[in-house]
């Protein structure tokens, strides 16, 4: 893909390159004006009076993210233009349907206010990464802590006492009091991607370098497959402790595709998924929550047994989504609020129903090309460890999405993550603002036009040149 | 590491392009199972904002939908004479579903049939709120107020229908005790679960469809297939038969099946059997015939077959037969002989329309909201079950029977053909069951009917079908001559 910030002004000396920032701000206007829209729906549809407040939401809305754009402008004016735009514009929905669920009285609601809070934050906390990491490289140079306090992090809840930690059968939390309550894994993700990316960067040599070569694969040492050994068991570990298979998978993929991706070796992938296999075979057969979880997928219209009904969350998403159908049921026109969780797990089922499936593959696409987005800004950026870590942050949007819409649909068994950006949930909103920003980052750098370079000298003829090494292109 | 990205990025691609198909998979394909999934709420919710169409006798609204306050539950179903229509309306409950015609027309009354697809598009741009057709039924409500009355003020357990012969048009479908469908139509979860509740651990069954879905043995009813039989083999009208009191059954050592009270029968031609209802004449005749003759002739009049009126009927059967003491009992409609009410009025409706069985129907018409005709009921050949001219032998038979009837209710100037019976079933105070089929004007018939009163009704054993069952199909065929039937 040829890189659009093109040199243009060559005749005045310096290049100039397009920033496109104001793009931005178009794109972020257009976000506003689609999410103001359904807003207004969903109050003519649920019969609220409709009143100008409706459009001062709006403007808080574009004030928000002209906030976010001011930053970018400033601290990244070379990333790319429309990542900050498909994030307000996915986040705009949400906040919408949550207000919808709010107005049908959905179970746990009210959501609205609080997430308007959690969205105001994680847009500060994105304004002060972009701010404060000048150089997403200077990332690589704390691989080891980020390592470490990430695990802690992700450890923590499982070690704590359950009344602190566990809510809806998995200890993922910290309860804080009348702060609320943090699932550290979701800060966790991010540290530990920064370690993985850094470890690999260093360490990559070893991982390419042949082991034996039998049944036609060329086996990576023992001793090299360390990492995947260990990345396996965190996320048996993971689901051991805090009986959480979404957090686990979310590692597990993650740590496989960085693998691959740093050593462009699919042997990898293999071994993961072969690993990841018998995990799951183990997880069956040990945990009764996992079996539940399976027998629910496969068969989410099987009749209750007794007073148990382990299928019916699943089964109401889908039978909203059903309802939806093609066309969907119009904002504020359907049920969304008969499914338990509608607000945080189930979201996109909500969206299903009212949008229909039209509506819901337009989210998808939207996250595509988010996700896009990211890969293209890991393939712009020159050094390894920004490729790296820009690649693993898509991915784990990327799995996140199926590991959540896979679940809701009845793709994949439940697992229980949510859907980034969307779902109700402060932990996730905060760190997956970070995630974007570091992202925002990585795509300045891709972007950002090279110190010139020094002028070639002339060549020298032919007969004089020195022998020169030529990197191997990869 | 580039090329790893972009293997990355196509797998990622992958995974969307993955859940799009299953989002298409769950919202096009599997849509239809779940949205008709049982516990489906958001389809009940749905059904529940939506005015609900009428069901209707011959301008009576028997079954209508109220606007409530609640803003969940818009309209509440209203049943204006619950228990008597209850065998035919059914109940529609938002937590117990539905049955009879609520269930049937369902799509009628709910306003999704495909009939109304227009209107519903036209409501759609017009603006207007979706609402059901109505369901227009063939009762005649002064025959069914009759039957209802006539077994509850007894205190009878029984039922009654009414037919048409000539179209097969139901006339009259009536179960006693009822319920009151209304009980179910309640919001209030607690309250229609204590009701349901109630209902269903009544010891006399009232949600029971006795017309339609319990099976009885006949009793002397079944010498009508037994005569057709016969006639179709060879017996003539004035053939002799046996009168012995009783006659030993055939293959045991020392039972006999007598006749009613052991006495000798007083006619000794077919024709006499019938109207004195001897069962030592019918035992024999059944031997002599076999069985397979004799199913021949109840196959002809329905029995074993799947019937739909549009709720469906029990099917009625002979049992095994399976040795000449079974055949012996059978032929009089005793041992393994089970039919329903329905069934026998069809039978009766069949004798008296020259043969032919109608298919019996309560659905008279389907009307748009607006009150505009969908469909209208045509008459609908079911089978012939007998020639007409043994179908007119029979009659005159039947007609001999009622002169030898006992019982109140008789009408001066209408000549009725019936045949009673009283049915064995192994009551341990032996208190048989009261039936009495009949059809008038004989001559012309326009109304056949089939009345049985359970367990002696207030006689106890010393109950017959004449005494019983008769009047009260009298009093109804009365009810239908001269309410306009």
């Amino acid at each position: 893909m040829p890189e659009p910030a093109a040199q243009t002004g060559a005749t005045s000396g310096a290049p100039r390159v397009l920033t496109r920032r104001g793009t931005e701000l178009f794109m972020l206007v257009f976000a506003a004006v689609i999410v103001t829209s359904a807003l207004l729906i969903v109050e003519v549809s649920q019969e609220q009076s409709v009143t100008q407040e409706l459009f001062l939401y709006g403007a808080a809305f574009l004030v928000l993210f002209g906030a976010a754009h001011v930053a970018v402008r400033r601290w990244a004016p070379y990333a790319d233009p429309l990542i900050l735009p498909l994030v307000a514009l996915i986040n705009g929905i949400g906040l919408v349907m949550l207000h919808r669920l709010d107005l049908a009285e959905a179970y746990g609601g009210p959501f609205t206010a609080k997430q308007i809070i959690f969205t105001t934050v994680g847009v500060i906390l994105f304004v002060l990464v972009l701010k404060f990491v000048k150089d997403h490289r200077t990332l690589a140079q704390y691989g080891y802590t980020c390592g470490f306090v990430g695990l802690a992090l992700l450890a923590l809840p499982g070690l704590l006492p359950g009344s602190i930690s566990e809510a809806n059968g998995a200890k993922l939390w910290i309860r804080l009091g009348p702060l609320g309550s943090i699932q550290p894994g979701e800060f966790a993700k991010i540290l530990l991607l920064i370690f993985f990316a850094s470890f690999l960067v260093s360490k990559r040599e070893l991982f390419t370098t042949a082991g034996k070569r039998f049944l036609g694969i060329d086996w990576p040492r023992a001793r090299d497959m360390m990492p995947v050994l260990v990345a396996w068991m965190l996320s048996i570990g993971i689901v051991v402790l805090e009986k959480d298979l979404g957090t686990s998978l979310l590692f597990f993929g993650i740590v496989l595709v960085m693998l691959y991706i740093a050593t462009e070796r699919a042997v990898w992938v293999f071994l993961g998924l072969s690993l990841f296999s018998l995990g799951c075979i183990v997880a069956f057969n040990l945990f009764d929550h996992v079996q539940v979880r399976v027998n629910t997928w496969l068969d989410p219209l099987a009749p209750a047994t007794g007073d148990s009904d382990p299928g019916y969350q699943l089964r109401t998403g889908l039978m909203g989504m059903a309802k939806g159908g093609i066309d969907g049921s119009g904002l504020g026109k359907g049920m969304p609020e008969r499914t338990p969780w509608a607000a945080s797990d189930f979201i996109l089922s909500a969206i299903g129903e009212e949008l229909g499936l039209i509506g819901l593959m337009a989210l998808f696409l939207v996250y595509l090309l988010l996700m896009m987005r990211g890969l293209r800004s890991a393939l712009a950026v020159r050094d390894s460890f920004g490729k790296l870590f820009a690649g693993g942050l898509a991915f784990t949007l990327a799995l996140q999405l199926f590991v959540v819409a896979g679940g809701v649909t009845g793709l994949i068994p439940m697992t229980g993550l949510t859907a980034p950006f969307m779902a109700a949930g402060g932990s996730s909103m905060l760190a997956n603002y970070v995630l974007i920003a570091l992202l925002l980052r990585i795509s300045d750098a891709a972007r950002r036009p090279q110190a010139p370079a020094k002028p070639k000298p002339k060549q020298a003829p032919i007969a004089e040149a020195h022998t020169e090494l030529v990197e191997r292109p990869r | 590491m580039n090329k790893p990205l972009r293997r990355v990025a196509l797998a990622m691609m992958a995974m969307v392009v993955l859940l799009m198909g299953n989002a298409t998979y769950v919202q096009v394909i599997q849509a239809d199972e779940l949205n008709q999934d049982g516990r489906n709420v958001r389809t009940r919710y749905e059904r529940y904002a939506r005015e609900r169409g009428q069901i209707i006798a011959q301008g009576q609204s028997l079954a209508s939908s109220e606007k409530t306050e609640d803003p969940v539950y818009k309209f509440q179903r209203h049943y204006a004479n619950g228990p008597l229509y209850a065998p035919v309306t059914g109940f529609y409950s938002f937590y117990y579903g539905s049955n009879g015609i609520e269930r049937a027309e369902d799509s009628i009354l709910d306003g999704t049939d495909d009939s109304l697809a227009f209107r519903r598009l036209s409501d759609l741009f017009t603006g207007k709120s979706p609402r059901g057709g109505s369901v227009e039924l063939t009762i005649n409500p002064a025959m069914q107020q009759v039957a209802y009355e006539q077994l509850t003020k007894q205190g009878f357990t029984g039922s009654v229908v009414a037919l048409d012969p000539r179209t097969g048009e139901i006339l009259a479908m009536v179960n006693a005790p009822s319920y009151d469908p209304n009980l179910l139509t309640s919001s209030d979860n607690n309250e229609v679960a204590a009701q349901w509740n109630e209902l269903n651990d009544d010891p006399d069954r009232p949600m029971a469809n006795r017309a339609v879905s319990e099976i009885y043995p006949p009793g002397s009813t079944f010498k009508l297939i037994t005569t057709a039989a016969a006639l179709q083999n060879g017996y003539k009208p004035n053939s002799k038969v046996e009168t012995a009191a009783r006659i030993p059954l055939p293959g045991t050592a020392s039972a006999t099946l007598p006749n009613y009270g052991g006495n000798t029968c007083k006619g000794e031609t077919l024709t006499m059997a019938v109207a004195y209802s001897c069962n030592t004449a019918f035992a024999k005749i059944a031997g002599e015939l076999g069985p397979e003759k004799l199913r021949e002739a109840a196959a002809a009049f329905g029995f074993g077959e799947d019937l739909q009126i549009p709720m469906s009927v029990a099917k009625s059967d002979l049992g095994a037969m399976a040795d000449a003491a079974a055949l012996y009992q059978s032929g009089i409609g005793q041992r393994d002989v089970r039919v329903t009410p329905m069934q026998n009025a069809m039978v009766a409706a069949a004798i008296a329309n020259d043969g032919t069985m109608m298919k019996p129907q309560l659905v008279k018409a389907t009307r748009a909201p607006d009150m505009t005709e969908l469909d209208t009921f045509r008459p609908e050949e079911l089978k012939q079950s007998v020639s007409p001219e043994i179908a007119h032998m029979i009659r005159d038979m039947m007609i001999q029977s009622e002169k030898h009837t006992k019982g109140s209710g008789k009408i001066s100037n209408v000549q009725i053909a019936s045949k009673t019976g009283t049915a064995q079933h192994g009551d341990p105070d032996d208190r048989p069951h009261g039936w009495y089929v009949a059809f008038a004007p004989a001559e012309n018939p326009t109304i056949a009917v089939a009345v049985i009163v359970e367990n002696g009704g207030d006689e106890g054993a010393e109950a017959t079908g004449g005494s019983i069952a008769a009047p009260i199909g009298r009093e109804v065929i009365r009810a239908g001559l001269q309410g306009g039937g």
